[in-house]
């Protein structure tokens, strides 16, 4: 493209959001292509995950639900223009003009307008409290009403409804779903699985009204609304929410005399093009084939196929989309995959109905029982992967297809999908369109973690669906590279952390000699040796440095303090949820002044002293000691602090004693050692000012108790805390952390955190809670007495060293000379002093160090 | 006077002088832990001294030129391939002990001194 074109993007949805992504990865700088673009958004924020709307209510925000990565917008050649609606279209001067008059100019028009949810035509729907359910200001809307609604009903019973019913059911309202259907899910279940699906909602204790057609909304007797029904039966609500489905927002297609398809939307052909030729449309706007798609991923392959035409490229074509999905409602698995429903001719099933655990799974098969054609789902899902691979890619069935979904017994192995029977071409994960060939070669270069896996392709990061399919595929692939699937530590260990944990445990072994004599070879390395360390503290909590403990330290540890990069160390006294006294406080100075060193409050709410030798580490920590102080274990891969917010016993707005929760767990879980090091947060109300949901382990008082978040992380790469228990008690609550943080350290890899090791975790969050929680591998009593004996074992660590004759004759400069290491010097900054730089060694500007201390 | 001391002070009377140095009485063996080192002032120049489990002792500079600090005895030892090593604790790159070629860019040699056990005393030639 030699000349400059003018795109202009009217929608910033998910699907508008996608063409730019694509746009700007096919070129990242705009201007060079001869691009500008404008995106035209009518909502007051940048696209957001419209997926995972319901989780807002589970204590996600706006910001979490942003699909926008920093910055994005502000590359050159392209502006995002908010609160911006489009009232019409000019095809043949090229114009929209916004409803503010503004007049944009275009060369091609991306139309990516969504849709709009409708609702029935229902005399009394316009009442106060009807709301529906597309957007983050209806669901502030939802919250406001929630809160002095006892009760709510969604109207309409499809996915998005049974989304909206649990978050009525999050709001704690007692929930009602009408549905004028015969049954729920009428789209994507048939009637044996609606009625499973039913019972199982039911069991939740949602209220499921079938076959409802809603006549008139009127004033209720004992609630604000009374839906009055077809039959003349009725229900009073608080609240109603209309999610009955979806209509294409095509209104100014229509008035522009755009092609309309057969049941509304923008008609396209296969590279997305309306009927006039620069202007596209993508997304739950458009109809293909007189199809529209409520679903993200077809969405996303209008758009790429859009992006492409648009730049030049006219091979690749939108064909159509597997509309197969698999969701969580309300923590029930619901999968429906092809002809669900059997309506190809000729087609025979297969069914499976388990009445007691309420699943339900049918097969649909060809004619000639060669193919399968289709399946429905409900209350397990786990063959699905399998299911649509085999649908999709047409691939023969096995001998006997009712194995496919009956229960594996007799020992007989279920037939797998055996992922070398799938094309290269294969996608596995349709959200974001990669297929198995990608997986290939993410692999091939060396991404051999599903974490890596995640972040190189973006395979399972938008839906997750496919994340164990994905994860077969990289473990097989990474066999045939005749990469062995090697988790061994290091050279000296053909074992994983995990393992080594293990049999540390098991053999009851004390020392690092041991182990590598019974499993190891060689000397060891800075790789075995602290994880070894670790294990070794983790199982039985002695003293680190030990005789035959020390040497297996990282420096860190060895010293009991944080080696900064001229080789002094810094030294943090623990100040559990960030409390301390006046006297701690002065304390701290006179003992920073004494020793001139550099003091900063850290991030962890304490008290951070820096530029200390190692002869005066003792000296320092005696005086510490002496003033309350113990070891903060800022050095160690292990619980670091408990941050905590001033909490209800001075806040205003406190629900609950957050800082006294915060000093118990820190006194609890201090010198923990651990696979790395782990923080806590605990906030006395929602507001949240602790943070609490950035931490490995997070607390959030509510009226009903603690609300426990895990596997968050600020840092290099943050990542939201999940919700994995509400409501308990504070010693509910630390039965619970006990078996996280025991589980965490059993599990993970060496410098892991619960962060990564939760995103390489197969069966994520909801595996992670059924054995934290729910105790489903019966590891409970032991974890949690594994943590009380570390508890039980607790020392100070400073303490025991500076007792020793024989550990402290270890903390000089020189085994021969009382002198400090004249490399480290400092000079003044900001009224303090800071290392010296090389330079500033050279030109001798410097403090003059101690010469020696007492 | 304790027996390190003594032969200190003997040390000092019978110096044994070679080519590049001095030999020096740094420490008794039990100064130095198994698999852990030791930073010894040796005419004004910092010296890592290891020892290793079969009682074997290294001696180097303690100075880490990719981090520029004394800090080498402070490192984590062991073998790499069989070739012995210390890790420098502030960006972990290892030297041998035996050559003090840095494993990660060869092109970085740490110099070594001669070391002896000499009845329960440590020597090194500086």
């Amino acid at each position: 493209m030699n000349q400059l074109t003018r795109v202009v993007v009217v929608g910033n949805g998910m699907v508008g959001h996608y063409f730019m992504q694509e746009l700007v990865k096919r070129h990242p700088d705009l201007l060079a292509a001869n691009l500008q673009v404008t995106v035209l958004g009518e909502e007051p924020r940048p696209a957001y995950d419209r997926v995972h709307l319901s989780s807002f209510f589970s204590g996600s925000s706006a910001e979490d639900l942003s699909l926008v990565e920093p910055g994005f917008y502000d590359r050159p050649g392209l502006e995002l223009r908010l609160n911006a609606r489009v009232g019409h279209i000019d095809r043949h001067q090229h114009t929209v003009t916004l409803t503010d008059n503004t007049v944009l100019p275009y060369d091609k028009l991306v139309l990516a307008t969504g849709s709009f949810p409708f609702v029935p035509s229902v005399a009394g729907r316009d009442r106060e409290n009807c709301f529906v359910y597309r957007t983050i200001e209806d669901l502030e809307a939802m919250t406001a009403a929630g809160k002095t609604a006892k009760s709510g009903v969604v109207v309409g019973g499809g996915l998005l409804g049974l989304e909206c019913a649990k978050a009525l059911k999050d709001m704690g309202l007692d929930t009602h779903v009408v549905e004028f259907a015969p049954r729920l899910m009428a789209v994507q279940v048939d009637e044996a699985g609606g009625k499973v699906l039913r019972s199982k909602i039911e069991e939740l204790g949602v209220h499921v009204h079938t076959s409802r057609n809603t006549t008139a909304i009127v004033d209720g007797a004992t609630a604000r609304h009374r839906m009055v029904f077809f039959d003349e039966t009725w229900l009073e609500t608080d609240m109603i929410v209309f999610s009955a489905g979806i209509r294409p927002r095509d209104e100014l297609a229509r008035d522009a005399g755009l092609a309309i398809g057969a049941r509304g939307g923008i008609a396209i052909d296969d590279f997305s093009r309306s009927s006039d030729h620069d202007i596209y449309a993508i997304g739950e706007c458009a109809s293909w084939n007189d199809e529209m798609y409520g679903l993200v991923a077809p969405g996303y392959d209008m758009a790429r196929t859009a992006c492409a035409h648009l730049t030049g490229e006219t091979t690749s074509t939108f064909q159509g989309a597997d509309m197969s999905t698999k969701l969580k409602l309300m923590g029930v698995d619901v999968a429906s995959v092809g002809d669900a429903h059997g309506k190809t001719h000729g087609c025979r099933s297969y069914q499976y109905t388990d009445e007691v655990r309420n699943i339900y799974k049918k097969i649909v098969v060809s004619e000639d029982g060669k193919k399968l054609l289709g399946a429905v789902l409900i209350g397990n899902a786990d063959e699905y992967g399998t299911l649509q691979q085999m649908t999709v890619n047409e691939m023969a069935l096995p001998e006997n297809p009712e194995f496919l979904i009956l229960p594996a017994s007799d020992g007989k192995e279920k037939p797998g999908l055996g992922v070398d029977a799938l094309p290269d071409t294969a996608v596995l994960c349709s959200c974001n369109n990669v297929s198995k060939g990608a997986i290939g070669e993410a692999v091939a270069a060396g991404n051999c973690s599903i974490g890596a896996i995640k972040s190189c392709t973006k395979a399972g990061t938008a839906c997750g669906g496919c994340v164990p399919l994905v994860t077969q595929v990289m473990k097989a692939q990474m066999v045939k590279l005749g990469m062995t699937v090697n988790n061994h530590l290091c050279e000296h260990f053909p074992y994983s952390r995990q393992e080594l944990y293990h049999l540390v445990r098991v053999e009851q072994i004390k020392t690092f000699g041991e182990l590598l004599h019974k499993h190891g070879k060689g000397m060891g390395c800075d790789i075995c040796k602290p994880t070894a360390a670790s294990i070794l503290a983790s199982c039985w909590n002695d003293f680190i440095l030990k005789k035959d403990l020390a040497s297996l330290q990282d420096s860190n540890d060895y010293f009991l303090g944080n080696i900064q990069k001229d080789g002094s160390y810094s030294v943090v006294p623990r100040m559990p949820g960030g409390e301390v006294t006046p006297d701690g406080l002065i304390a701290i100075g006179q003992i920073a002044k004494k020793y001139n060193l550099y003091t900063k409050v850290t991030g962890g709410a304490r008290v951070d002293m820096f530029g200390a030798r190692v002869e005066q580490l003792p000296n320092i920590w005696e005086e510490l000691i002496a003033a309350g102080f113990e070891s903060g274990h800022a050095y160690g891969k292990s619980l670091r602090t408990v941050k905590s917010c001033v909490g209800s016993t001075w806040c205003r707005y406190g629900v609950d004693d957050s800082v006294g929760l915060a000093v118990q767990l820190e006194n609890r879980y201090k010198g923990l050692r651990a696979p790395h090091k782990i923080k806590f947060g605990v906030s006395g109300c929602t507001r949240e000012c602790a943070e609490a949901q950035g931490k490995d382990v997070g607390l959030i008082a509510t009226e009903n108790g603690w609300n426990l978040y895990v596997c968050g992380n600020g840092g290099m790469k943050p990542r939201h805390a999940e919700l994995i228990a509400s409501d308990l008690t504070k010693e509910e609550a630390i039965r619970m952390i006990d078996r996280f943080l025991m589980f965490y350290i059993r599990t993970a890899d060496r410098l892991q955190r619960t962060s990564t090791w939760r995103d390489n975790m197969e069966g994520g969050l909801d595996y992670l809670r059924d054995v934290v929680i729910h105790d489903s591998l019966g590891l409970g009593a032991e974890l949690e007495a594994q943590m009380q004996h570390v508890v039980d074992n607790y020392q100070d660590e400073w303490k025991t060293a500076v007792n020793d004759p024989e550990v402290r004759k270890r903390f000089r400069s020189f085994v021969n000379s009382q002198a400090g290491d004249s490399n480290i010097v400092f000079v003044n900054e900001r009224e303090q002093m800071r290392p010296a730089t090389v330079e500033e060694k050279r030109s001798a500007k410097v403090i003059p160090i101690l010469a020696t201390t007492e | 006077m304790s027996q390190v001391q003594q032969a200190a002070s003997e040390a000092a009377i019978n110096q044994i002088t070679g080519d590049v140095g001095a030999w020096h009485l740094v420490c008794a063996l039990e100064d130095i832990w198994p698999n852990m080192g030791v930073c010894a002032l040796l005419e004004g120049r910092q010296v890592a001294i290891f020892r290793l489990q079969d009682n074997q002792l290294y001696a180097m500079d303690n100075y880490d030129p990719h981090s520029d600090a004394n800090v080498l005895s402070r490192g984590i030892v062991g073998d790499l391939g069989g070739e012995r090593v210390v890790a420098s604790p502030i960006y972990k790159h290892h030297y041998q002990l035996r050559t003090g070629v840095c494993i990660e860019d060869a092109s970085i040699s740490l110099k070594t001194y001669p070391v002896e056990l000499r009845d329960g005393a440590v020597w090194v030639q500086v």
